[in-house]
């Protein structure tokens, strides 16, 4: 290969029909049914899923880590390995990855070394917010702090696309908001970051796009402002004694109302329209609450509307294994 | 190859004092007590006569460079175990410096311990040709191949928690079927089977040492075999090798 990535590339990310299953005890678990993604260079994407989603197997795929049952990958018009030969990829993965026997300063010199243009070591510890544990070994390490030298570890090499595999799992609030700092130098230098995370607010906050996976399979694929909409489906709720129920659920953007007592709930699929419409027509309501409804029962309404054709008896990429088998798929149980 | 990282590699063996101590120090202490003991014992061979610290020290070099060879896929498996393997795949590292920097590394362990031995035996009064001297380790080093290679293979097959009774093992399997231990008769069974396994061969190179002659075109052959299978499997365990531990 003899392109070498000196400018940023003009192609992005392919993936194309991907499929992938494991075998276990219960029969094959379909960890992949069918993923077709294409991501533009500098571009930000969450891959935003539930555990078993499929998105440590995606991540695994599109770095060449797991051979696909079918379909192909290409980054930056290449193969994963011809990528990774050229130095353009960076990738934090979900465990381990910290080297005995070094100080925090020799891991990430080590690793630096290995590509073409590293970034500054002292550059890269500043930026990842461990400079003050630059000489401590690191294996003498807490959670939080193997997790930020995991992170300057993928981000020495300075690649062209960054991919994070949960990335700030161990780390709590103020060390959250560190990396996503963080990572706001890093994007606005051009790259193109890819992201797993199961927490919507992440996504929704750093993400230009947000991809969202269940059951192996892109059920949403959009910015970010559009996914929330349609994941964060929102409630309304009201005090309204004696409602006209039927006229409630007859307003613009209501999918259902319940009620509770003297209050009503509207759950909306646009909420805006659905209060521009309440307000005037039901002068007697009062105490009017607006809330997001939580990322898990945006899935869950997600994906039970294609849980009515369930076949299990093919491999393929149209083929439907039952719900608990994704379900029981916990990313880190998945071996070969 | 990449200064920079074989530079890191080699801190890291540096400060692993663990592993220092249990490959180098074992063979070394084993044989500082035992031909310490018996520092006047001389041996009755038949036609000629030995004294014991020298017989002693090259099987004891033969052994300890064996063991220090093959436990370099100790390392290796504890580094899988992180997934350290997996990261440094995802860097333009070429798998070619990877194996090279863990030969060299298995080798410089394996040499130390050879030197060490040579050390503590002129220390008790050993003295061999200039000429033996040099042979004796030339063929040693060779003679390592396999087991550097099968180190690695290990290194790339096995988990961290099976790493310790496969090395204990794989070395009593070889050091006994290759006459390491105590010498194996001259004929029979176990004498053609011995020959067919390379730490054979490593004690015949290390009885160079002793007025042995070098190998003959048998040897060669079962050590360049050995090699050559060894790494082709190490080859393949390292690509099968991808997926998390």
């Amino acid at each position: 290969m003899t392109t070498h990535l000196a400018s940023p590339p003009t192609t992005g990310i392919q993936l194309s029909g991907l499929t992938k299953s494991f075998r276990s005890p219960d029969g094959p678990v379909h960890a992949v049914r069918g993923i077709d993604i294409s991501i533009a260079p500098g571009e930000t994407v969450a891959l935003l899923g539930p555990n078993g989603a499929g998105k440590t197997t995606t991540i695994d795929m599109m770095l060449g880590l797991l051979p696909p049952d079918s379909g192909t990958v290409t980054l930056f018009g290449m193969t994963p390995p011809q990528a990774i030969a050229t130095g353009a990829v960076g990738a934090m993965l979900q465990s381990g990855a910290v080297l005995r026997d070094l100080s925090v300063r020799e891991l990430v010199d080590m690793m630096g070394s290995l590509y073409p243009k590293p970034l500054a070591v002292d550059e890269t510890l500043e930026l990842c917010g461990i400079s003050d544990i630059a000489a401590r070994k690191t294996h003498r390490l807490s959670g939080g702090q193997s997790q930020r030298v995991r992170f300057a570890v993928a981000l020495v090499s300075n690649p062209d696309l960054l991919v994070l595999d949960e990335p700030t799992v161990a780390m709590d609030v103020e060390a959250r908001r560190d990396f996503w700092a963080t990572m706001r130098t890093f994007t606005s230098r051009g790259k193109t970051v890819v992201f797993a995370t199961h927490y919507l607010e992440e996504a929704d906050s750093y993400a230009d796009r947000i991809i969202l996976l269940a059951q192996g399979r892109v059920v949403a694929d959009g910015p970010a402002t559009e996914i929330k909409a349609t994941v964060g489906m929102r409630t309304i709720r009201a005090t309204l004694p004696d409602a006209d129920i039927p006229a409630l659920e007859a307003l613009p953007g209501v999918t259902n109302v319940e009620t509770r007592g003297e209050a009503v709930i509207l759950n909306c699929s646009d909420s805006d329209g659905a209060l521009r419409a309440l307000l005037p027509a039901f002068t007697a309501a009062r105490d009017i609450e607006v809330s997001g409804a939580g990322l898990e029962e945006a899935f869950l309404q997600l994906t039970s509307d294609d849980d009515t054709s369930d076949d299990d008896t093919g491999d393929d990429d149209t083929g439907d294994g039952p719900d608990v088998e994704a379900a029981a798929l916990d990313d880190s149980e998945m071996t070969r | 190859m990449n200064a920079t990282y074989v530079r890191y590699e080699l801190l890291r063996l540096s400060r692993n004092k663990r592993f220092f101590f249990f490959s180098l120090g074992f063979p070394l202490v084993l044989y500082l007590v035992i031909a310490g003991s018996n520092k006047k014992q001389v041996l009755d061979m038949g036609s000629f006569s030995l004294k014991f610290p020298l017989y002693y020290m090259v099987g004891m070099a033969s052994y300890g460079a064996m063991i220090a060879a093959i436990a370099g896929g100790a390392r290796i498996a504890a580094e899988r175990s992180t997934g350290w393997n997996r990261q440094l795949r995802l860097t333009p590292l070429r798998p070619s410096v990877y194996f090279g920097t863990k030969v060299f590394t298995s080798y410089l362990m394996a040499l130390i311990s050879i030197a060490l031995l040579y050390v503590a035996g002129i220390s008790y009064g050993v003295s061999i040709e200039l000429a033996r001297w040099f042979e004796m380790t030339g063929l040693i080093l060779i003679g390592l191949a396999p087991f550097v290679a099968l180190g690695v293979l290990a290194g790339h097959l096995l988990t961290v928690d099976s790493m310790g009774p496969a090395l204990g093992g794989g070395s009593a399997f070889f050091g006994f079927l290759g006459g390491q231990w105590f010498p194996l008769p001259n004929h029979g069974f176990l004498h053609v089977l011995g020959e067919c396994i390379p730490s054979y061969w490593l004690t015949q190179a290390s009885h160079v040492g002793i007025g042995g002659n070098a190998w003959g075109i048998t040897g060669w052959i079962v050590i360049g075999v050995w090699t050559a299978a060894a790494s082709v499997l190490a080859a393949w365990a390292y690509r099968r090798d991808t997926q998390r531990v």
